[in-house]
């Protein structure tokens, strides 16, 4: 009998897809409010309207499209980390806590399913608004977008994680959608340029992890950004590493 | 001398759990009081108190989920709080409430829980076919679990319990809510893995035909403490031969006069109901009848002559039925929360 990290890694990760690909539902339900989005937000501010703090050329479409798969990320994200707290209601949380594995390998696994299955997610997003008339600069922005969404995914994930492990019920989670997802979501500049936030609200942007991610595929898709890529990617990677670490400490100190 | 000390810790190897002087508070609230005991190699082992008496939170302790407070425990050997891994690799566990994943088909249930042990395939394949024949779920098998019974779906979870060869199995609350014909089903199932796997099971119940029925040994748990522990027919034993049960009208007055009489051995009132523990309760009978009742000052409604069942040693040992003494820890566990509130 042996057992390794690997293997708990990949047997969390086969469980989140089966559950992923059997809840058509739920993958509709997370596609169309993104694709409403992109299409009354998109297509209404498109027609001869030009954004202030963006640069002239740009139409608002192609200016959108980034955030809106910024936020597509950032929902499936926050959603699998926190589905931790379904485990623990439904009692499954305890079949795995009581398993001889590593927590961390636990937490791990979950988010290479959460990142799959965000990433598949973002894809049909980003395939949508092809339809809607989405233009990217070239092919390799795609393989650079790919990996800001990676990384926003893992982020999230652990961030939920963290916030699930220290929750006790699922009481609290349209508190949390409402007063943690929500304000990372509006402040991260997916409709408009942060800089064209009043100085008094900029700081909140800028502390924004989702912003960087936003800027990021921004900068990949249309070539047009705020900060510079590498700063956009280092601090991506540093609220990725930071809220893996603290979502595994915390998920592994959780007693049930 | 040293002989003597090596064969003892040779025994207490042997032993498949050890418990010494374990304890668990919450917020100063004691759910389990400084409890020791032992399970033997194969035994089934049942632990019998009222619901919040501290069982659930022992089973807890002893899985590695809850960290004690105090005390130490060892499972196959190994502690419990410095040698996790080993431990969790040893037991198999079934939870009081349903630990599934409903979404997963049973087949995928086993499946996962295999990987997650480290099963390789070939042993997968085979196991899972073995278990399932076992609780009898082969044609259950590619159904999603959202579309079980609460049988089934508790027969899914001791198949799961054994996927990984435990040593040692615990039972939290096996029949907890079935209906009886599920019960003894479940209990068949319990008896024939503890023969055919030759496991070591340790359950939970506040079933007391449950206890009796499976338990070689039973521990009687009350405020976190066992008042006390042995087989089921010892534990009868105690009460010595019969229980004689009087529906009696006013219990008080009657309560006082049976007190004096020189063969009563013990005597406990519940409601209007005064239990006698006698030997050879019926040649006792007419002796109570003799009593002149008018004189006395109660009146005699019914009287019923029957060997002690575990209730009764329950009552014996901690002054209520188990029923009250769920009543009343509720109430301990309420006053205990009202108190955290405040703080």
């Amino acid at each position: 009998m042996k057992s390794n990290n690997l293997e708990t890694i990949y047997v969390m990760w086969l469980r989140e897809m089966k559950r992923f690909l059997r809840a058509k539902s739920r993958i509709i339900g997370t596609l169309l409010l993104p694709f409403f989005f992109l299409l009354a937000v998109g297509s209404g501010f498109n027609s001869g309207f030009s954004l202030p703090g963006a640069p002239p050329g740009v139409n608002y479409l192609n200016f959108l499209v980034p955030g809106i798969l910024g936020m597509t990320m950032l929902f499936s994200s926050m959603s699998t980390g926190i589905s931790v707290l379904w485990d623990k209601e439904f009692g499954f949380l305890k079949e795995i806590m009581v398993a001889p594995v590593k927590r961390f390998a636990i937490v791990l696994g979950r988010i290479a399913g959460g990142v799959t299955t965000a990433l598949i997610q973002g894809i049909l997003i980003l395939i949508l608004s092809f339809f809607l008339g989405f233009k990217m600069v070239n092919l390799p922005s795609f393989i650079l977008a790919l990996l800001f969404m990676f990384l926003i995914g893992i982020g999230f994930i652990g961030f939920g994680v963290a916030i699930a492990s220290k929750m006790e019920d699922t009481q609290g989670f349209s508190l949390i959608m409402q007063f943690v997802v929500f304000p990372i979501f509006l402040f991260s500049g997916v409709f408009f340029p942060v800089t064209n936030f009043p100085g008094w609200l900029r700081p909140i942007a800028y502390l924004d992890p989702l912003t960087y991610g936003v800027d990021g595929l921004r900068s990949s898709l249309i070539g047009f950004s705020q900060f510079p890529l590498f700063l956009d990617l280092i601090i991506l990677l540093i609220f990725g590493a930071l809220m893996v670490i603290l979502g595994s400490w915390l998920f592994s100190r959780t007693e049930i | 001398m040293l002989q003597v000390f090596d064969g003892y810790d040779i025994m207490k190897t042997l032993f498949m759990i050890r418990v010494e002087n374990l304890t668990k508070k919450f917020n100063g609230f004691t759910a389990v009081d400084n409890i020791s005991f032992f399970v033997n190699k194969g035994e089934i082992f049942g632990f019998l108190g009222p619901n919040g008496a501290g069982k659930t939170t022992t089973i807890k302790m002893l899985a590695t989920l809850l960290k004690p407070t105090g005390g130490e425990a060892k499972i196959c050997g190994f502690d419990v709080l410095k040698e996790k891994e080993n431990v969790r690799k040893s037991i198999g566990i079934v939870f009081q409430e349903p630990a599934l994943d409903n979404r997963l088909t049973g087949f995928e249930n086993l499946d996962f829980h295999a990987r997650l042990y480290g099963l390789d395939k070939e042993t997968r394949k085979k196991r899972i076919e073995e278990v399932l024949n076992l609780v009898e779920l082969q044609d259950k098998a590619k159904i999603l679990v959202i579309n079980y019974s609460g049988g089934m779906q508790r027969r899914l979870e001791i198949a799961r319990g054994l996927m990984h060869y435990p040593k040692v199995l615990f039972l939290d609350e096996p029949t907890l809510g079935l209906d009886p014909q599920t019960r003894h089903r479940i209990w068949d199932y319990i008896l024939q893995l503890n023969q055919k796997e030759k496991i070591t099971i340790i359950l939970t119940t506040h079933y007391m035909e449950e206890a009796d029925y499976l338990c070689q040994r039973v521990g009687i748990i009350d405020f976190g403490k066992i008042v006390a522990l042995d087989t089921p027919k010892n534990l009868k034993n105690i009460l010595g031969g019969d229980v004689i049960s009087i529906e009696v009208f006013p219990p008080e007055r009657a309560f006082e006069i049976f007190k004096t009489l020189s063969w009563v051995k013990k005597i406990n009132r519940y409601n209007s109901i005064i239990n006698l523990n006698v030997e050879q309760g019926e040649k006792k009978i007419p002796l109570l009848m003799k009593i002149d009742q008018k004189e006395a000052g109660f009146e005699i409604k019914s009287v019923n002559l029957r060997k002690p069942t575990l209730e009764d040693v329950f009552l014996y040992f901690t002054g209520k039925t188990i029923r009250e003494g769920e009543a009343s820890q509720e109430e301990k566990n309420k006053m205990t929360m009202r108190g955290r509130f405040r703080k």
